[in-house]
């Protein structure tokens, strides 16, 4: 008995092991190699070495692109984030008919391929007589991060108690005033944890960037142009290892402050006392 | 040992409360009407509640007892009608400049500030000069037993804890109306009923005119100087607690009230105050007659409260007595209620009698006869 329960619970803890592995295997190569001598990526290592990522401060185009990036970035997830705030406030405050299908519509983006997205995109943007540039990739990155931000608001507003608003308005406190004091503070984690998911799709972005940009490239941009010469691999993989390190960082600490949002707005009344 | 002078046997008197009260109106309510669409959630209610009172608005889910609270702190306004607090028009002004405060159903307590910062949330925007604000909040603290817990956050008190923060939020305004929506109705038994007597006093304490908003009779009764009494958007009866539970106007209002035996009687004669009806069981009794007393050809209806009869044993005899055959007993603990059947009534009598006789070991189909006062038969319309 107890060694078919240790065989069941060995066997699960086997492909629990697989499963890991298999998501985060090619993730963990690029670090490795990017603190390797040779410059072409191949088992054995060579040694160790920080070289490439001393190098990248010295590439003026990465740092052109790097800079592309943070602007596209910071513009689009505040595009989104305002977008999705009216959205999310809308769809968990009222009840009106068609709720659910606008809720669908906005989430749909998610779904859609990305690549016929970009086509579609670039196709309307000609249509506008709109040159590419920046702009039409933070057009672009709006749309696809429209979803990420409502999901992240939604959760965070959800379960707003709307008698927290009528309680303020009743102590004498204006409707700015209301929002300023009462609902800005319950759903500020909410509101920055959108900003910092929207930032990191936009700063990982490839295709919808690709079609949208004009001359100007961002970090993933950069890095496709980079792939071409065997000789800047290693630099690519440090400039790699360094967007994915930013990137689990910005999500760890959006989902912590989702997760703050959310419990601050449900943890209401007297019903649990 | 000197003997003891006999204990006076009260007088009723029909207005129940114990201290003056000015009989200036604090909040008028002239015709008040609120309708969604076709439906009326208040259908042209008048009431004029008194300054310093304790007024309920009693009734069952949907009778429009919140959307008036809620129309008189300004969250929602009268489709036809005008509300006047402290001789004010209220038309036009929003919650944030009404002389009101709310305690809300939820408490609405906001969960990232603490007790203190809850308390002072009203205070901030009075810009209040050398630590007055300070002074205010530990005043209204102290007031609703909260001392010392000014830095706990929300989340970490009880439910009573929070409906007191709650009190002392809106207390702490000095409002000339505090209006309390259901406040008691997230509490267990025993708390509830400790907050109904710290309510009362704490009204009585600060003097305030307080309008409560409840489902629970007990709880109006226990409160309130005065209830009003409504059902489907209308207000069908104001009266003292004693009055609605002693003299109710309607069938509705007797049986919202707690149990009530009806009786169906014949006019004989209706005289100015007084009405002379038969009935099968009582035989011939004569009642006050009720203030809206619409005569519907010869019938009426009396009511009497089943603890109004009361059990005559052994050779016991009553000025006013009905005889009849108990049917049904169940047992409550400190009572017992006895289903009796009467010889000529259509249903059988429901009697309530303490346990201190033995009323819980009367048999099922023992003969009985009850007392009863004919003054605790009132007359009602249906």
């Amino acid at each position: 008995m107890r060694a078919r329960r240790f065989l069941s619970g060995g066997w699960l803890s086997v492909y629990a092991f697989l499963y890991v592995v298999f998501l985060y295997l090619p993730v963990i190569f690029l670090p490795i190699f990017s603190i390797n001598t040779a410059p072409t990526p191949k088992f054995p290592l060579t040694g160790f070495t920080l070289q490439w990522y001393a190098d990248l401060p010295h590439t003026p185009a990465l740092l052109d692109a790097a800079w592309n990036s943070l602007k596209v970035g910071v513009s689009a997830s505040v595009l989104a984030t305002v977008l999705g705030i009216l959205a999310a406030r809308s769809i968990t405050r009222y009840r009106y008919p068609g709720r659910r299908t606008i809720n669908g519509l906005i989430m749909a983006p998610l779904v859609l391929p990305e690549v016929i997205v970009a086509i579609s995109m670039l196709l309307v943007m000609l249509q506008l007589g709109l040159s590419l540039s920046l702009f039409t990739v933070v057009l672009g990155h709006v749309l696809v991060c429209i979803p990420y931000s409502m999901t992240v608001l939604t959760s965070g507003f959800e379960g707003f108690d709307r008698s927290l608003e009528e309680a303020s308005a009743d102590l004498g406190e204006s409707a700015f005033g209301t929002f300023r004091r009462v609902t800005l503070p319950m759903v500020a984690p909410a509101i920055i944890s959108s900003l910092l998911v929207c930032f990191t799709i936009s700063l990982d972005e490839f295709i919808i960037a690709f079609f949208l940009t004009g001359t100007e490239a961002t970090l993933p941009i950069y890095i496709w142009g980079q792939l071409r010469f065997a000789s800047k691999l290693p630099g690519v993989l440090a400039l790699g290892t360094l967007l994915l390190v930013a990137s689990f960082l910005l999500m760890t600490i959006a989902e912590i402050l989702r997760r703050r949002a959310a419990r601050r707005t449900q943890n209401e009344g007297g019903l649990y006392a | 040992m000197p003997e003891q002078p006999p204990i006076e046997r009260p007088q009723s008197d029909r207005t129940q409360s114990d201290r003056a009260q000015s009989d200036r109106a604090m909040i008028e309510i002239r015709n008040v009407t609120r309708s969604y669409g076709s439906f009326k959630a208040l259908d042209d209610a008048s009431l004029t509640i008194r300054e310093g009172e304790f007024f309920s608005l009693l009734g069952p889910s949907g009778c429009g007892k919140t959307t008036l609270l809620r129309m008189i702190a300004g969250f929602d306004n009268p489709t036809s009608g005008s509300i006047a607090v402290g001789g004010q028009p209220m038309e036009g002004i929003p919650a944030n400049r009404r002389p009101t405060n709310m305690v809300f159903q939820s408490y609405a307590i906001f969960p990232h500030l603490n007790v203190e910062q809850n308390v002072a949330y009203g205070l901030k925007r009075l810009k209040l000069q050398g630590g007055e604000e300070k002074r205010r909040v530990e005043e209204a603290l102290a007031q609703v037993s909260l001392t010392g817990l000014g830095k706990r956050l929300a989340t970490e008190l009880s439910g009573g804890q929070r409906q007191r923060v709650a009190l002392a939020r809106a207390l702490v305004m000095r409002p000339k109306v505090l209006l309390l929506d259901e406040p008691l109705s997230a509490l267990d038994k025993k708390l509830r009923e400790q907050m109904q007597v710290e309510l009362r006093r704490l009204q009585q304490a600060v003097g305030i005119t307080f309008v409560l908003v409840t489902h629970d009779q007990y709880e109006a009764l226990a409160m309130s100087d005065r209830i009003a009494v409504m059902f489907g958007g209308r207000i069908a009866q104001v009266a003292s607690p004693k009055e609605i539970y002693q003299r109710p106007v309607n069938r509705q209002v007797a049986d919202f009230l707690g149990g009530m035996n009806f009786v169906k009687a014949e006019i004989v004669e209706e005289n100015g105050a007084s009405l002379i009806v038969d009935t099968l069981g009582f035989g011939r009794v004569k009642t006050d007659k009720p203030k809206a007393f619409v005569r519907n050809g010869g019938a009426a209806t009396l009511g009497i409260r089943p603890e109004r009869l009361r059990v005559l044993w052994d050779n016991a005899t009553a000025k006013f007595e009905v005889a009849g055959k108990v049917v049904e007993r169940h047992y409550f603990g400190e009572i017992t209620h006895l289903i009796v059947e009467i010889p000529g009534l259509e249903k059988p009598l429901s009697v309530t009698e303490t346990n201190d006789f033995g009323a819980d070991d009367i048999p099922v189909g023992t003969p009985i006869r009850l007392a009863y006062d004919p003054e605790a038969l009132v007359a009602m319309g249906d």
